[in-house]
């Protein structure tokens, strides 16, 4: 493209500078061009590592307002991204080098990639000139990212590097979201180019529809008219849709039950009579009976995973289904959809709510949502000569903090809790893993939340096995000074393993006993946040006041009750309906 | 709580059966409670489970135009491969318009998994249309087949039968060329058998839509300097215009 055009002459250059930003130095190279980039499509906060190849990347951005964040691991700096867009509703920005760089990043994409969050990650890569010698710190990274990405440039041409970034940054957020990837050759980054790049665009073959065509919402609506137990479930789709307050009103106006999915808890307060909280394999008993005996359910963004499923055969036997999502390619693939919608949620609802002429008369089943609500209440005992229940800590934690407290996880049994025991009111205050299941999650997501959102209360609710993954995080929450709290429920077990081993491995809990763990409190002051210990109700109570009022990281390390489980449970792959209230019963 | 109290704590376990004396925790339990008698298929299909049928597989051609662009064949092929769809065959080559390519696939799965198959490649950045070629569609496949050579004259005669082409005929080996649609090249494999094939080169059926129907839809036949969504035009009219 280059040759198309004349090289700008000194006043060309000098057009230029009067109408840009005086403040913003003229693009020289390629990662100047790329930097610019994400300049121009408003990024503030990028996380990353340094490294050999992606130097030059970095050297651009001594000259930039972004504010980066060195993390300790590039892990850490994928999902500290993934929280970050979760937060904030756009594009998280992490960086890395190649090899090593590019190969820690993977799992926060993959993580990224399951549950749907724009996430736009640089990878620095050696030289073109020696891509495929196996040069020093070299991967195939876009070929390792390539089915965990939505999709992944190999920028060879310093001119277009920042248009490429640019439309990897779009496509990142633009219909479903998902992480994008630039892996950048040191040689395209280092080069010359005056090339400013353009405004931020996803590409043609990529753009979805936004309203859905008038046939499938005028057929789900008469679905809706005449569904006689009718139950909504909003996935994660309608918090990336910002999709909530539509949502929240659609219920409430045609007075429908909803259950979420566990990355759109949040959505819907949990509060509200209407709903009945997360269902799934430990999501709440009524949510479940709920599912299981509906006569329609109306999707709204979700992709219907074997854990918030069950066994598909016995996942709402009864109801027909309306699934609305903007990804076509979600309709019918797990679980077959009657009345398929392909839309943004946000405009499907507002079609949906002028199509609907009378809301379905429901009041028998909403009755009986409400009894299952009493049946099967999320409830625990507190017996106080016995260690601590983590559910109460979580409720504690709940209590203690505003109602926008955002609160991030692992993933484990601690997780569950969280979910359970945690009321949440308001859209993006659960960060949490959920497709991908990656422990040590909560507390880069942490970091990534409290940067997002600075004025917001950011507490991590982790496990002892969870947080060991990425512990070493903390020292950026340390020297960036985040008032974050983490809660580490510890049992001194990979306590989800344990809990399987005991149901479905007749109690032979091969490598799940982690009594080796450091002295959480300890290893916080080390790295120079506030450490807290809580062995009973009485220390858990001012180990909470404490590290609240605690202007910076604080770490409360919570002995649990070592011999508490998950419950309700669905058996993997067994009925929504059966799930099981105790060991038992499994 | 270190070392010596989680030996203690299988203890808990076996001896947690104390009562539950919290708000009216477990309602009926799992078998007590009423459950629909709806059922499922594997594909999320509702179903008569007095009748149900396993879902057929059947063979499907899909066309799309891609960007010809590196990696696009990876990327084609990694989708495949991550959703384990059964494919039998794939041909990729350039079209007449510059910078794009077309890719044949013959699939064989169950109609929702065809349907994936669809949704999944229409998904990908470089994917520009996808189609599902009808059962009239025009298509083709090539077979190179090298065969002893101790029978030249029979084995020129299967290949006229075939109205194939002989490529390559030596002391030992003859290598022949058919060309002809699946069912063709089957049975002029097993004409051939009879004189011992040594190597076989199938290259996979590639199609086209018959008529008027655009092979993937939308698609418009184009020349790289047409822009984007003009209709086709002949030599003439190009020479038009330039005057």
């Amino acid at each position: 493209m280059s040759e198309q055009q004349p090289a700008p002459t000194e006043d060309d250059r000098a057009d230029a500078d009067q109408t840009a930003d005086s403040t913003r130095t003229p693009v020289t190279t390629g990662a100047s061009s790329a930097v610019r980039a994400l300049e121009n499509a408003g990024v503030e906060t990028a996380f990353g590592v340094q490294g050999g190849a992606i130097m030059p990347i970095y050297d651009a951005l001594y000259d930039s307002d972004i504010h980066h964040v060195t993390m300790a691991h590039e892990q850490g700096a994928a999902h500290a991204a993934d929280a970050y867009s979760v937060v904030r509703g756009e594009p998280g920005v992490c960086l890395a080098t190649s090899g090593p760089g590019a190969t820690n990043l993977v799992t926060g994409i993959a993580d990224a990639d399951m549950d749907s969050d724009a996430v736009l990650a640089l990878t620095g890569q050696v030289p073109s000139t020696m891509v495929g010698s196996d040069a020093f710190q070299e991967t195939d990274t876009t070929g390792v990212t390539a089915p965990i990405t939505k999709h992944n440039y190999f920028a060879s041409d310093p001119d277009t590097v920042g248009d490429t970034v640019g439309e990897a940054f779009a496509l990142a957020a633009e219909g479903r979201p998902g992480p994008t990837l630039v892996d950048l050759p040191k040689d395209t980054t280092m080069a010359e180019t005056d090339r400013e790049p353009g405004p931020a665009k996803a590409p043609e073959t990529t753009t979805p529809p936004t309203e859905a065509d008038e046939e499938s919402v005028e057929a789900a609506a008469r679905a809706i008219e005449r569904a006689e137990k009718p139950l909504l479930l909003f996935g994660g789709g309608v918090v990336k849709a910002n999709a909530t307050e539509k949502a929240r009103a659609f219920a409430i106006d045609n007075g429908i039950p909803v259950v979420t999915t566990m990355p759109a808890i949040g959505s819907m307060p949990e509060d509200h009579e209407l709903c009945l909280s997360w269902a799934g394999m430990h999501g709440t008993g009524y949510a479940n009976m709920a599912v299981t005996h509906c006569d329609l359910l109306v999707a709204v963004g979700c992709r219907f995973d074997d854990r918030l499923t069950g066994g598909v055969d016995t996942f709402a036997p009864e109801a027909e289904v309306v699934h609305v999502d903007v990804d076509e390619a979600e309709i019918s693939k797990n679980v077959h959809a009657d009345y398929p919608v392909v839309g943004d949620a946000k405009a499907v609802l507002d079609q949906l709510t002028e199509e609907i002429e009378q809301s379905p008369g429901v009041r028998e089943w909403r009755q009986q949502c409400q009894t299952w609500k009493e049946e099967y209440p999320l409830a625990y005992k507190t017996p106080e000569d016995e260690p601590l229940k983590p559910q109460f800590v979580v409720e504690a934690l709940d209590e203690a903090t505003p109602d926008d407290t955002i609160v991030t996880t692992g993933v484990g049994q601690h997780q569950m809790w969280a979910a359970q025991f945690w009321t949440f009111t308001n859209p993006r205050t659960w960060v949490s893993s959920h497709g991908l299941g990656t422990m040590g999650y909560g507390l880069p997501a942490a970091i990534g939340a409290k940067l997002a959102a600075p004025d917001r209360d950011v507490v991590c609710v982790d496990g002892d096995g969870s947080f060991l993954m990425t512990i070493q995080e903390l020292s950026v929450a340390v020297r960036e000074d985040l008032d974050i709290t983490v809660a580490v429920l510890n049992n001194e077990y990979i306590g989800m393993v344990r809990q399987w081993q005991d149901a479905f491995f007749e109690g032979r809990r091969m490598a799940a006993e982690y009594d080796w763990c450091p002295d959480f409190a300890k290893l916080a002051e080390a790295f120079g946040a506030r450490g807290f210990s809580a062995e009973n109700y009485d220390e858990a109570a001012d180990a909470i006041e404490n590290a609240l009022a605690y202007d910076g990281p604080s770490v409360v390390d919570f002995r649990i009750h070592p011999a508490e489980n998950v419950y309700p449970m669905v058996a993997s792959g067994g009925a929504n309906g059966k799930f099981a209230l105790s060991e038992d019963q499994l | 709580m270190s070392g010596e109290d989680s030996t203690d704590a299988p203890e808990f376990e076996t001896e947690s059966g104390y009562e539950f004396d919290g708000p009216g925790m477990p309602g009926p339990a799992p078998d007590e409670r009423p459950h629909p008698e709806g059922r499922r298929n594997t594909h999320g299909v509702r179903i008569d489970p007095e009748v149900e049928a396993k879902p057929r597989q059947r063979t499907a051609v899909v066309s799309a135009l891609v960007e010809h662009e590196p990696g696009v064949l990876s990327r084609v092929s990694g989708l495949f491969s991550r959703r384990q769809f059964n494919i039998e065959s794939l041909t990729v080559g350039k079209t007449t318009v510059d910078g794009h390519a077309r890719i044949t696939l013959v699939v064989e799965e169950t109609d929702a998994g065809i349907d994936q198959v669809k949704k999944q490649l229409g998904k990908l950045k470089p994917v520009i249309q996808v189609g599902e070629l009808d059962d009239d569609a025009v298509r083709a496949e090539l077979v190179l087949l090298k065969v002893r050579g101790d029978e030249p004259d029979k084995v020129h005669a299967i290949t006229q039968m075939y109205e194939g082409q002989t490529l390559d005929a030596g002391p030992r080996t003859i290598t022949v060329q058919i060309t002809g649609d699946q069912q063709k090249i089957d049975d002029a494999v097993d004409a051939f058998r009879q004189f011992g094939i040594i190597e076989i080169a199938r290259t996979g059926q590639t199609a086209l839509a018959r008529g008027d129907t655009p092979t993937t839809p939308g698609e418009e036949p184009g020349h790289s300097t047409e822009p984007k969504g003009s209709t086709y035009r002949d030599e003439t009219d190009a020479d038009d215009e330039t005057n």
